[in-house]
């Protein structure tokens, strides 16, 4: 049987260096590739009536467009608008990447740390970045509480900062592990089926179980993943 | 774990920025601005159509206002009318009555009148009548051949004397 880790494995397709360095075009990119022409497809075959009283599909593509700008409108505040365009690309980098890696034999690049971890990073960054033009200086208040003594500076102020700069590690690790751990039991679980004979029906079920509830997990943490960007952007618009 | 596999890393990275890149492009230029169109095209109709049933009500109720006006200005001159004709109906009324009136009191006053005239005939016919019985009782009684020209001075004197 094949072990549960190997899913995870890389394998080059298209083998590119460029000088040292090994930029070949792998599973995953091919997902990462995949996940854009899917979501532009659907998206852009979704709105090709333009239909005033939307169909099936014209009425899926609106609801995705309305569920984030409502998210970002709810967890970002005013002016966070002009980041819609990000904020709904980074939905659908997730989310296309933990549905399509449901899928049998697929790759999920969302359980790989350097690709969340990648997203975050720029997340991170960006929203510092933002932050900073914003404020000047005064988004250094991040760190201090609003309200709370001077005094307690020395304590607050590394608190608040570890706390801060932890923030692209807990969006990137949650994922990934979340995504990693999923595919790992269902592999597991899957292996019991043709191990126990008969009795394989019960290990089935159990599979089919967790299929579902992968689906409702890979929805959930790239809604997770919107929303705490959402709230980063709003820190860095309105600070605390 | 292949996740910690570093020699994936600069691949990995590689086609996450460029798809990634990719994906914002054709979301920001081609997706998003077609779903926002057709959602800000569906607001703006509905706010059309709402502003339409707005001004549609606004004009019912003005004209149901303009209507209601109407009548009761119909109503209250059909109450002046009523009211006017009345007025006019009991003047003439009481006109006629007061003529009447005054025809039957001159109809009383000429039947009054006549009757007097009958009444005071009557009576000078009466003196005349005794008179003559005078003559017939008292050639009947004193056998004496009475002179109507003396009786009658004498039953006048009588008569006038009872009051008659």
């Amino acid at each position: 049987m094949a072990s549960p880790i190997e899913q995870f494995q890389i394998k080059p397709i298209i083998p590119i260096h460029v000088g040292d360095v090994d930029i070949s075009f792998t599973n995953s990119s091919l997902y990462m590739v995949l996940t854009v022409v899917v979501a532009t497809v659907f998206l852009t075959a979704a709105m090709s009536k333009r239909a005033l009283i939307p169909g099936r599909l014209q009425s899926l593509a609106e609801i995705t467009f309305e569920f984030v700008a409502n998210t970002l409108r709810d967890n970002a505040g005013s002016g966070s608008q002009k980041y819609f365009p990000f904020i709904f690309s980074l939905f659908m980098f997730v989310l296309l990447g933990n549905l399509l890696g449901l899928t049998p034999y697929a790759f999920t690049y969302t359980s790989h740390i350097i690709v969340t971890g990648g997203l975050a990073i720029v997340v991170f960054l960006g929203v510092t970045v933002i932050g900073f033009v914003k404020h000047g200086a005064g988004y250094l208040r991040m760190f201090f509480p609003h309200g709370a003594p001077v005094v307690a500076a020395p304590l607050l102020v590394p608190i608040e900062l570890v706390s801060y700069l932890s923030r692209p590690f807990s969006l990137s690790v949650r994922l990934a592990a979340n995504m990693t751990v999923g595919h790992i039991m269902l592999k597991v679980v899957a292996g019991f089926v043709a191990g126990m004979g008969l009795l394989g029906f019960i290990p089935f079920a159990g599979v089919v179980g967790v299929t579902f509830l992968e689906f409702g997990i890979a929805c959930l943490q790239a809604y997770i993943f919107t929303v705490l960007s959402c709230i980063y952007l709003h820190d860095a618009l309105h600070l605390h | 774990m292949p996740h910690f596999d570093v020699t994936s890393f600069p691949s990995q990275l590689f086609w996450l920025a460029a798809s990634f890149i990719a994906l914002y492009v054709l979301m920001s230029k081609v997706a998003l601005p077609r779903i926002g169109d057709i959602l800000a095209e569906r607001q703006r109709r509905i706010s059309d159509d709402l502003d339409m049933a707005e001004r549609l009500k606004a004009e019912t109720e003005a004209a149901i206002a303009t209507y209601e006006k109407a009548l009761a200005e119909a109503r209250a001159a059909a109450q002046a009318e009523i009211a006017r004709a009345l007025e006019a109906n009991a003047a003439e009324a009481a006109a006629r009555h007061a003529e009447m009136d005054a025809i039957l009191a001159a109809k009383i006053a000429d039947s009054e009148a006549r009757i007097h005239a009958a009444r005071r005939q009557a009576l000078a016919e009466v003196n005349g009548i005794a008179a003559d019985v005078a003559a017939a009782i008292v050639e009947r009684v004193a056998d004496v051949k009475a002179d109507a020209d003396a009786v009658s001075p004498v039953v006048a004197a009588i008569a006038k004397e009872r009051g008659l």
